[in-house]
């Protein structure tokens, strides 16, 4: 139903190439999460598809038809952005039944469907509001909601959680998950948080200027990131990349190892280094470890009962089996 | 300390404003006071401040002489009708130059506004030429259209300021709602902007109600407007000060109070509907 395929899509704003032709498909009922750092082409992507931009070249296709030229409104897409963009003038319920008073909807059934919306969002109290009265989180749901009627056949989401604070954004994105769970509509979710891209999505596309680094399900890009550049914006905290002398044991440029695959003792181990910061989270702890030759600091998760503190020395040693290596082109060599 | 000082900065603040404010209010003030004199006491030498006589018969003469509804008539259709048809204009040209801009939008805009900076009286003789080929000379229509032209880039300008500030997003929202051009305009675009629009309206009515040199050079008596109603009370019949100031207070009443109304609208329809 709500397939999304792009074949050759590019956009140039003036002389300024932002996405090189790239293709990619988003199947039917799946959440795709587009993350990069900012900058890197993913929102200009999403409003390629949703036809708020106009493609320099390429084609795209919506459940089969190519939908190139046609318009935003008759894409059978739904937004959110950002900034919300509620209609500041109409109340709440308003906002909602605006898509169904432009397709023409019956009244009815409008009703019906605002109705189940509300529910669904626990917006019911709130209807005849307007979202200057309402909170962040909750006009964040209101434009969930004013999505939701349309009945789409994929939803685009344009960091939708970013103006949200760090706890509201949590339970956002349950919400969301869950919303998708139910509808099982195709989404596809712009961010350039990766913990956001990891726990929600069945398939990540990273981008980097433009460019599919890689595409996988999150666990694929955690496991087997296939340059240096996913490695490292993929998981937190952050993959060691280890250059030099340390690498070339290994017979390549550059090894990457997570910092929860890294084993700690204070007896014997293949690297004797220095703790700088200990960062106590409670669960886990995380220490900035100096002294590892190619590598300052070294991140590394150990158990948050492990008594350590800055000025420690200890071991390191690295889970061979858990390894990232390579080249000097930064791609990964298995 | 810090909050006396900032206590005598006020009051000083505030008199000067009221300075300020009184003397730009004060012709007109002196006119209406000079409408309840007689002759005499009008020319009055030195000028007699409040304590006058006051009399209605300037009033009695002046709407005895001439027919003031016919003129005001007359106003209230040329400032309406040029500010009606300026807006239903400007709307779609502001929207297109604030939403959609081309490289060359800021040179219309700069170029809009140099005509205004043209001398009126330059275009004179060709306007007066048209208006007689088209017959429509003395008309209220050909005042409508002259001076919604000579308004259109304040009005363009101020509309594209204010559109300027309501944010794509929710415009881009309305188009992924389904909303057409038409609808984005009339359902979004135009109920976020209402206070900008009638701001517009506002400005515009008192500049188009004002206007004197086009409505005094194109009108003789079918579509004067209250312009040349005062104008009559000038020159030709020696200076009748009292009677042309009860002319001049009776031609800017209308537009006075309508200013006084509005402007209350006008600043609680400033604060509305902010997000974010």
């Amino acid at each position: 139903m709500g397939q999304i395929k792009l074949s050759q899509v590019s956009k140039r704003f003036g002389e300024v190439e932002v996405i090189p032709p790239l293709d990619l498909t988003i199947e039917d009922g799946e959440f795709t999460v587009f993350v990069g750092p900012s900058g890197c082409g993913k929102s200009t992507l999403l409003r390629l598809i949703a036809g708020l931009e106009d493609i320099t070249s390429g084609h795209i296709e919506i459940d089969g038809a190519d939908t190139t030229y046609v318009p935003p409104a008759k894409r059978g897409l739904a937004m959110v952005f950002q900034s919300y963009a509620l209609y500041p003038h109409m109340s709440v319920k308003k906002n909602i039944a605006f898509p169904m008073r432009m397709a023409k909807v019956p009244l009815e059934e409008q009703e019906r469907r605002i109705a189940a919306a509300a529910e669904a969002l626990n917006l019911t109290d709130y209807l005849d509001r307007r979202p200057g009265q309402l909170s962040g989180g909750q006009r964040q749901r209101v434009a969930i909601g004013r999505a939701i009627v349309r009945e789409p056949q994929a939803f685009l989401f344009d960091e939708p959680l970013s103006n949200l604070d760090a706890a509201l954004r949590v339970g956002m994105r349950m919400e969301i998950s869950e919303l998708h769970k139910k509808l099982k509509t195709t989404m596809v979710y712009v961010t350039h948080d990766q913990v956001e891209a990891m726990t929600m999505a069945d398939r990540i596309v990273v981008l980097r200027a433009g460019f599919i680094e890689q595409v996988g399900s999150p666990l694929e890009l955690y496991h087997k990131p296939c340059n240096e550049f996913v490695a490292g914006f993929i998981g937190s905290p952050k993959m060691n990349l280890i250059k030099g002398e340390e690498a070339a044991k290994h017979g390549v440029a550059t090894i990457g190892i997570r910092p929860e695959h890294v084993d700690v003792s204070s007896t014997e181990g293949t690297w004797k280094a220095t703790v700088g910061v200990a960062e106590h989270l409670g669960s886990d702890t995380f220490l900035h470890i100096h002294g590892v030759p190619g590598c300052d600091p070294m991140t590394v998760r150990v158990d948050g009962e492990l008594p350590v503190k800055h000025g420690d020395e200890i071991f390191l040693t690295p889970q061979l089996d858990k390894l990232h290596k390579f080249d000097a082109q930064g791609l990964r060599v298995d | 300390m810090a909050r006396a000082i900032t206590q005598q900065r006020k009051v000083i603040n505030t008199a000067a404003a009221w300075a300020v404010g009184l003397l730009i209010f004060f012709p007109i003030l002196w006119t209406i006071l000079t409408s309840f004199k007689t002759e005499a006491q009008a020319i009055a030498d030195p000028p007699i401040f409040l304590g006058f006589d006051w009399t209605l018969e300037n009033y009695t003469a002046v709407l005895e002489r001439s027919n003031y509804g016919r003129f005001l008539w007359n106003s209230i259709i040329i400032a309406g009708g040029s500010t009606f048809l300026g807006i239903l204009i400007a709307v779609p040209a502001a929207w297109s130059m604030a939403f959609v801009p081309s490289k060359r939008t800021k040179d219309i805009l700069l170029w809009m506004l140099s005509t205004k900076m043209l001398p009126a009286v330059g275009v004179l003789y060709p306007i007066y030429l048209i208006c007689i080929q088209f017959g429509i000379l003395d008309s209220k229509i050909a005042l409508v259209f002259i001076l919604m032209l000579i308004n259109l880039p304040i009005i363009v300008w101020m509309l594209y300021t204010y559109f300027k500030e309501i944010p794509a997003e929710i415009l881009e929202a309305a188009r992924m709602d389904g909303a057409s051009l038409k609808e984005e305009v009339l359902y979004v675009l135009t109920p976020m902007a209402i206070p900008g629009i009638a701001s517009t309206i506002l400005l515009n009515v008192i500049l188009a109600w004002n206007e004197a040199f086009w409505t005094l050079n194109l009108t003789a008596a079918k579509a004067a407007p209250l312009t040349a109603f005062i104008a009559s009370y000038s020159s030709p019949e020696g200076l009748f000060y009292a009677k042309l100031s009860a002319a001049s207070t009776m031609a800017i009443a209308p537009i006075l109070i309508l200013g006084w109304f509005s402007q209350k609208q006008l600043v609680s329809g400033l604060t509305f509907g902010a997000v974010k």
